[in-house]
This record gives structure tokens, sequence and C-alpha cells, in this order.
């Protein structure tokens, strides 16, 4: 559970409807989200604007530079966006190494304007930082010089004496507007667990603050509070990343558990596969995996913590093994069962696959454990290496490796 | 944030949510470590108050419960340390009013997932209040040889392993609870030990950050070296670089940043603490180590090598003598929990109840071995039910059907009965449903409701022994004992009970055998010369004919039949079958809203 993008669309309703909630002022930004399952004579009916303005398309993926790269189309009518779209939905593209899929699209009104101001809120330890600037729009990295930063600690709200600094410069028509937008920015910003919100641009529309391009990240733990708030939220996977059935399933299971299971595939034809207890301890199995420099076999990462019960872990277990040992291809594999020494979860479980085996654990009745693992080995006829907290914890990526290679 | 110890020998804390292993670990880390007084000095179980019993080595020691914080705060004012196990969903609110108690200095919070902006509002508050957080996300910390933080350092074997009951001379951080215990075991084997180590957590914004502990550590004189393991995500191995550039740090300090391993996927992986997200350069693991070494830290090339830096620059304190040799001590014998010790079959111990009906262990429920799903799939009945709870058997489909009959026959007896009577007026009392059932059936025994194991243990005697009914009858009359099973108020020889006749049938058409009952109707022919209404009544018949069933059935030993008939379980049957109309009549009174009952003046003889 952590900070999580949402998309530009979600960003979007959740500052009309709560900018109204409030400030009790309306915010007249209009959106519409194409996916592959959307009904395009529905959603015009539904959202009459889409027939009767001109209208802006662009993908809704988390990934930014969208307009540099050519994938925003500007001053369409309705027909024109659904032929964008038709063209680009579902096909590859490459942004910043990352290749997949456009799966989702955010229409809207265009919105001819001048002005492009920039505005930031970033959430940090003691406080939130919040950043303007006048000149915002796709050059703002080269104008980055013009961006001023003021620092609101915790607690703070969000003032004429401390916004001062980002607006001083400003034309006194449209000060005083900006001002307030801020402030109301701001309090959603905390209202609604923001941990990140950016636009860029907003623009001036009849005089009023109207944002163009909004990119935001909530706090998933904070959903608890907030479900009714955020309404039907999405928290889609970083771009480039499509959850393969097994890692959907157990993202299934780490939402249910109190514990916590993660388990992401790198590479389903590698040789090494991991099974970690720890949160800490699961990021050093591969990080010695790559040190050793064999990180291209390491087929996944995987985390088990938090006592997670029996039956999770075993059906855990049985998902990294099925996804080890589906592409066999007559060369040997390693699958590493590893962990440091457990504080309180009980090391009585674990099951066992069609591989060489290297299990090291300690913790609550480790003896029994691994005693059972070394006898599970015998009866089934599986290399199984088992190693207690006397040995290092990751001294058996070093033979896992060789025994890989030995083969090789 | 404080500046030097947080913990000492005489530290006691609150324990927020009340979990006995944590606890039971941290009293048997004291225990070890030859403290005077438990680290607990109370616990918060929020609705709830009194006491917990709890180990302290041999003895069992009552630790008070409170409902509040306040409460726990005001009766426990040296307790300084609040450790909260309360879920990521109320960690914040107990933690925000432990801080606000002006007797407690540290909170720790153990819950992974507590939002992030409630989390900064604890650190916001601390800052200003010169408090310290540690967590959440963490399993806390330790000082060896004084004070242990809930489950930190796992089972008193590790502890042991470690030396963690005396303090060593190095002081270690790090963000991960797992890997704190585990770099302890690293650390205890190539070091005099640990003097204080703590996991800040896996979060974010933790509530105190890496340099905050390093900073501290510097200023405690028995700290000789300073290990931190950091992990990829977010910038506050940064601030420890700061203080390194800075020369805030004279002590050495050995550091490994985890998570070299993220640039080897190509788009954002969460890993398993919600901080470790593989962002810039700045965040990465590759930056930070970089960054730690060229400010001056002993950074190691890899994970592996971190052990040999920590040994390396351990045993440079040594020559140049800064080291002081601990002193050394065996530290006392825990006592093994008693479930711990069975389950690694070193004792055993005799149990204190046998029973041999029925096993709720399983995946399901069994009576005398049968599964309940196939007594349902079965179709069994009641009777079944009874046969293998009471007789441990499955008795023919006949006999199960007999023992429902009679259970029907005996279900109720109208509301003059004394059971029902006194059910009446007690449930009109107000009493509740196991009030009024119950006195209604305290006054089963030998006067009411308790003739059928008398008939069954009579009729059985003098049939087992061949007396005729007339030598049976006037034997009985001898010794003053009236015969069980013969006689009615009301009915009589033209007009017999329309009960016994039923059962009568019955067990002619299925029972193989009915010699006692045929004995009994011998008995009522001989008594019925004596008086019109000695007729064999209910209670004799269905006493005669369970003879019937447990001889003729061919399932039970004759030294079993006369168990069965000796213990009672007939009466048994008329207790079970009553049991459901005086429920009945509780109900009924209940329904009715009959006022309390009051007996009339008239209908009482008032006499000397």
């Amino acid at each position: 559970m952590a900070r999580k993008k949402i998309r530009e669309y979600d960003s979007k309703r959740l500052l009309k409807e709560h900018f109204k909630r409030i400030s009790g002022q309306e915010l007249p930004i209009k959106s519409a989200q194409i996916i592959e399952s959307t009904d395009i004579n529905e959603l015009v009916e539904k959202e009459p604007w889409l027939s009767s303005s001109k209208l802006v398309v662009k993908p809704d993926m988390l990934f930014g530079k969208r307009g540099k790269s050519g994938l925003v189309a500007l001053n369409l009518d309705f027909a024109e966006v659904a032929g964008f779209v038709k063209e680009r939905l579902g096909k590859e593209v490459e942004m910043g190494g990352c290749k997949g899929p456009i799966t989702t699209f955010i229409v809207e009104p265009f919105i001819p304007h001048n002005e492009e101001y920039y505005l930031n809120i970033v959430s940090e330890r003691l406080g939130n930082s919040i950043s303007f600037s006048e000149c915002g729009g796709i050059d703002i990295e080269e104008n980055w010089d013009k961006v001023k930063t003021v620092f609101i600690p915790t607690g703070d709200s969000l003032t004429s004496e401390n916004v001062s600094a980002l607006i001083a410069t400003l034309p006194l028509e449209v000060k005083g507007e900006i001002e307030e937008f801020l402030k109301v920015i701001f309090n959603i910003f905390q209202d609604l667990d923001f941990t990140f919100l950016e636009m860029n641009p907003f623009t001036l529309v009849n005089g009023k603050p109207y944002p163009l391009d909004m990119r935001g990240e909530l706090d998933d733990t904070a959903a608890f509070k907030n479900f009714k708030k955020w309404g039907n939220i999405e928290f889609p996977l970083p771009f480039g990343r499509v959850m393969s059935s097994t890692e959907s399933f157990i993202h299934g299971l780490d939402e249910k558990t109190s514990a916590s299971l993660k388990f992401t595939v790198l590479n389903p034809m590698g040789r090494i596969w991991t099974m970690v207890a720890g949160g800490g301890a699961s990021v050093i199995y591969a990080d010695t995996v790559g040190d050793l420099g064999y990180a291209p076999e390491l087929g996944n990462y995987a985390e088990y913590s938090g006592a997670p019960k029996e039956d999770e872990v075993l059906q855990y277990a049985r998902v990294v093994i099925d996804c080890a040992t589906a592409n066999p291809d007559g060369q040997k594999r390693a699958l590493v069962i590893g962990g440091g020494i457990a504080n309180f979860t009980d090391e009585q479980k674990l099951k066992e696959a069609n591989m060489h085996i290297y299990v090291r654990r300690g913790g609550p009745n480790y003896q029994r454990g691994l005693a059972k693992m070394r006898a599970l080995g015998e009866e089934i006829g599986i290399p199984i290496e088992v190693y207690g907290p006397e040995a290092t914890m990751t001294g058996i990526c070093k033979q896992a490796i060789q025994c890989i290679t030995a083969s090789a | 944030m404080a500046t030097g110890q947080l913990f000492s020998r005489t530290t006691q804390a609150l324990f927020y949510n009340y979990k006995q292993l944590p606890i039971q670990r941290m009293l048997d880390f004291d225990f070890l470590c030859g403290r005077e007084t438990p680290s607990v000095a109370g616990i918060i179980n929020p609705g709830s108050e009194g006491f917990q019993k709890l180990f302290f080595g041999q003895e069992e020691i009552a630790i008070p419960v409170h409902a509040t914080i306040e409460a726990a705060s005001a009766a426990h004012p040296t307790a300084d340390v609040f450790i909260n196990f309360a879920s990521f969903r109320s960690a914040a609110a107990s933690s925000m009013s432990a801080l606000k108690q002006p007797t407690i200095r540290v909170v720790a919070i153990i819950a992974e997932g507590v939002p992030e902006s409630d989390a900064k509002q604890l650190i916001a508050y601390a800052r200003a209040n010169n408090k310290v957080v540690i967590g959440p996300a963490t399993v806390g910390g330790i000082q060896a040889g004084a004070f242990k933080i809930g489950d930190t350092a796992g089972t008193i074997d590790n502890i042991i392993h470690c030396k963690l009951y005396r303090p060593g001379s190095v002081g270690f951080v790090s963000k991960s609870g797992g890997m704190s215990n585990e770099l302890y075991n690293s650390i205890a084997r190539v070091t005099d030990g640990i003097y204080e180590g703590i996991a800040i957590g896996g979060d974010v914004f933790p509530g105190s950050t890496l340099s905050d502990h390093v900073l501290r550590f510097n200023n405690i004189p028995q700290v000789k070296m300073i290990v931190v393991l950091g992990e990829l995500g977010g910038r506050d191995e940064y601030s420890l670089v700061e203080a390194l550039k800075q020369g805030k740090v004279t002590k050495p300090v050995v550091a490994w940043v985890s998570g070299t391993c993220a640039t080897l996927f190509k788009s954002e992986v969460q890993f398993g603490h919600a901080g470790a997200k593989s962002g810039g350069d700045m965040e990465s693991a590759q930056g930070k180590n970089q960054a730690l070494r060229e400010a001056g830290a002993v950074v190691p090339t890899s994970y592996e090598a971190f052990e040999t830096s920590i040994k390396e620059t351990f045993d440079k304190l040594i020559e140049a003598g800064k080291i002081t040799p601990v002193k050394e001590f065996t530290p006392p014998q825990i006592p093994e929990d008693l479930s711990f010790a069975i389950k690694s079959g070193k004792v055993r111990a005799p149990t204190h109840i046998i029973s041999t009906i029925s096993d709720d262990r399983g995946e399901e429920p069994c009576y005398a071995g049968v599964p309940m799903s196939s007594i349902i799939e079965k179709g069994f009945g009641v009777g079944d039910v009874i046969s293998l709870l009471w007789f441990k058997r499955s008795l023919p489909r006949y006999c199960t059907q007999f023992i429902e009959i009679c259970i029907m026959l005996c279900a109720d007896h109208g509301p003059c009965v004394s059971g029902a009577h006194n059910t009446i007026v007690t449930a009109r009392a107000g009493k509740d449903l196991v009030s009024s059932l119950v006195s209604g059936l305290l006054t089963i025994g030998p006067r009411f409701g308790g003739a059928i194991d008398d008939a069954a243990r009579y009729f059985k005697d003098a049939h087992d022994r061949g007396l005729t009914p007339y030598e049976f009858v006037e034997g009985m009359k001898k010794k003053g004992i009236r015969v069980a099973g013969i006689g009615h108020r009301i009915k009589n020889r033209d007009n017999k009970d329309k009960r016994v006749e039923l059962l009568q049938k019955f067990a002619r058409t299925h029972f193989p055998s009915v010699k006692y009952m045929e004995y009994a109707v011998q008995v009522e022919t001989y008594t019925l010369t004596k008086a019109n209404n000695l007729v064999l009544n209910v209670d004799g018949a269905i006493g005669s004919l369970f003879l019937d069933l447990l001889a003729g059935s061919g399932m039970f030993t004759k030294q079993e039949i006369d168990e069965i008939v000796e213990i009672g379980y007939l009466n048994g049957l008329f207790v079970l079958a009553r049991s459901i109309g005086l429920i009945g009549h509780t109900f009924d009174q209940k329904r009715l809203k009959q006022p309390l009952y009051r007996h009339p003046w008239e209908d009482v003889l008032y006499t000397k």
C-alpha cells in the first residue's frame, strides 16, 4: 500500500466534484473517458457537449510528454475524435523505455488559450511544497528557473501571506482569482489525501482558472476513510506493466489479507526464482542475484510478510512454483526460498516443485520448519539445500547460480 | 527528537491493544536481562478494564488493563514509552492521543498502512513537542540488555544467539524490521554485539528517520560504531549524508542501501515496503550508496560484503583500543511455555478431560465418529443423533424411531404438572428462558417423571430373576415400594392410556422380541385384580419396551444393558422430551405477557 498514480480523468473528476463542495463554486471543466468497451453513442448521449464543441483527445495512461510525442489531437469534432481513438486504441507505443498498448483516452472540450500557468503540490515529510509558475505548458522544463516554490508545514493552511511569494508578479486583474484557486486546490489536496498533484498548464477562461492538463497521486492507504469521496477510483498499473493472470491473482490475495503478498514476473523464461519472506530481505535477494551478474536469469520478485495465514502462503507458493515451472527447457532451474530471521512469522509452511530448491530461514520454530523441508526433499527426491540462521542470508543465491551454470 | 538514550533498564511502557505474544516476549526479554521490573507497566484495551495474567520468568504477574490512554497514563506516570499495536485504521488517532500525554515520550507504531497525511500530523506534533515516533510499519527496536519493543528480535533463542540480553558497542538502524533481526545476527557474529537497534519502518515518511537515530547513537558514549541499512526510494539517507558531510557524526558508520536490483526492472515496481519504490536516480540504491560513500561512510560493494565491512570497522576500533570488553554473563533459563514444549515433543502432560462421543477438531464435527455431512445426507433423525451421542452406535431405524416416538409422547403433559407449573411461575416472574426451563426441569425426580428408570429397573430385575407377577408385586409391597410403571390417576381397565397402546402396537410390529413388555402386561393383569386403576402406564410401557429394545436389537452386551439401566438413560429421555414442552410453556407465557404469579391466600390453609 502506498502512493498510487491515478488517471487524468479521475483527477479531474475528483477536482470537479470536490471543488464545488469545498468552495461552493462550479469548476466548468468537462471530460469523458474512452476505453475499449465504451459505447460511443451512449457516451454522446450522456455527455452532449461532445457533439456540440470542438475537442481535445489524448491517451490517459499515466505517462507525460504526450504533446511532444504527437499523441495529443486538438480542435477535432467528435467523429474525428472517434477516428483518432480507433486508430490508436490497443496499439503499442514506447514511452521512456516502456512499451505498452494504449487502452484509455480522455476527451475534453478544446479551449483556445493564451495563459499557461503551472501548479504543483507535493507531499513531503514535514509539510507540503506548492510550486507555481506563469510560464507553464510543454516547455516547463526549459523554464524551470521561473517556478516559485513555498513550503507549507504540516498543520498550516494556505494564507494570503504564505501564498504571496508565488503570485506576487501576476497582474492585479487575475491575482485574486488565482490566489483563491490555489487555496481551494490546496484544500482539496489535503482533504482527499493526494500526495502529488500537478496542473501543467491551467489557464483562464472568462477570467476564471481552468485546468487543461492534470496529474494526480493518491495515498491508497487512506482508502478506508475516503472511499466515499473517491468514488469508483482506479489505480492503474504503471505504463508498460501488464499484470499477468498469476500476478493479478496474487494482487487479489494481497488486497484481501492483512499480510503483504507481492509477486512480479520479471522474466518468464528465467531460471532463478525466488520466494522470499520480508519486505527488506526480498529486495536484498534480488540485489544479490543482480550483483552476481545473473539478473537476466531472475524470474521474479516475490515477497510475503506480515504473518500470512498458512493457506495464503500455500496459494502463494503454488503460484510461484507454477510460474517457475511453466517453461521447462531441459536446463536446470533453481528456486530460492529465503528470508531473514523472522520476528513473529511461524516457520512451518511451504511446498515443493520440480527443481533444485535452496532454503534459508530463521525465526520462531525454524528448526521444525527446516527439518520438515529436509524430510520433504528426501521424500519426493528433489534436491533441497536447507540452511538456518547460522548461514549468511544470501549465500544460497550463489549456490543457486552455481547450480544453473554447472549444467548450462 | 531526543538527542541520546531513549531506553534504560528501568524503562516501562504502556501497551495499546492487548496482544498476548508480543507482551510475553517483552517480559521474557526482561527476565533474560535480569530486569527487576517488567517493561510493560500497563495495557490499554479500549473498552475493557481489569488485569491480564502474564509470566515474568517462572512467576505469573497481573498487569493492569485500562480502558483509555488517559487512564493508563495517569495510573503509570513513569511509563514513558507507548507501544501501539492498533490496526492501521485506528493507529493514527491512538498515537496522537498518546503523544499528547505529558508522561509519554516515545510512541512506537506497529501497524502497516497508516495514511501518509496522518503520519505527517504525528511527525509535526512530535517535532513540536520534543517526542519520538518510531514507525509506522515497524517491528520496533531494542536496547540490548535493557528494553525491547514488542516482537523485535524474535524468539528467545534468537535473542540469546545474538547476545541481545547484554549491551555491545554497535548502534544499528534500518528501515526493515525483518532485516534488523537478520543484522542483529550478523553483527553478533563479527562484533561484540548490538547496543541499540531501531527499525524505523518501511513507510514513505517514517516518524523518525535513519539520521535521527544515527545522530542519537553518536551522542551515546557506549555506542562505538554505527551500522545503517537503508533502502531504495525516498531521500531519507540524504539527511544522513548531510550530517556526515557536516561532521555531525564522529563515530564510524558502515552503511548499505538495498535495492540495487531496481534498475533491472524496466517499469516501476512496488517492492514490499511502501517507501521502496524505484524512482529517480537520487532515490536509487546506487545513488544513495554512492552519496554515503562520498560522505565518508564505509559502504561495501554488495550486501554480501556488508558483514565483512562491519567486521573490519569493528576490528579497527579494537586495535585502536576504543572498545571496552563486554562483561559476559549467562542469562537465566526462560521456562518454556507448556504448549510450545509439548509441540516440540520435549514434555508431556496428562489431560484433564476425556471425551468419547464427539469431536469438533476436524473439518466438520463428528458424532461418535460419524461426520455431520453423512448424518444430514443419510437423512438421520433426532433418534439417530441420540443413539450416536448416548449409545455411541448407530441403532437400526426401528430403534431410533421408537426413541423419537417416546420423545414425542413425553414432550408435554399440560400446564398443571409440577414441571410445567414451575416453568410458568418462573417465566411470569420475568426470568429468562434458561431459568424458566431449568426451574421446571428441577422438579423431575422420584415423584415426577422419574418412574421410567425405576420401572425398567424393577421389571428387568423381576423378569431376569424369573419372579412371577404375584411374587414380584407382593415382594415389592412387603418392602413398602410402589411398583413403578403401574397405576394411573384417571385411566383404568376399560379406558386404557392411548399412549401405551400406541407404543405397544409399534413394538409388536417392529421389535424382534417384546418379552419385557409381555412381562409388564402380566404384572398389569395381576395388579388389575387388586384395583381398577392399576394399569400399565406410559412410564411402565417405555421402561419395559426400552429393555426389549436393548436386549432385542442384539447390539448391546449384558453388561452394557445393566449399565444403561443403572446410569439412568431413560430418565434422560424424559428430561430431553419434556424440555420441549417446558420451552413451549415459557414462550407461551412471555407471548401472553402474563404478570407475576401470586398464589391466592384463599388457596392456602393457614394453621398452627
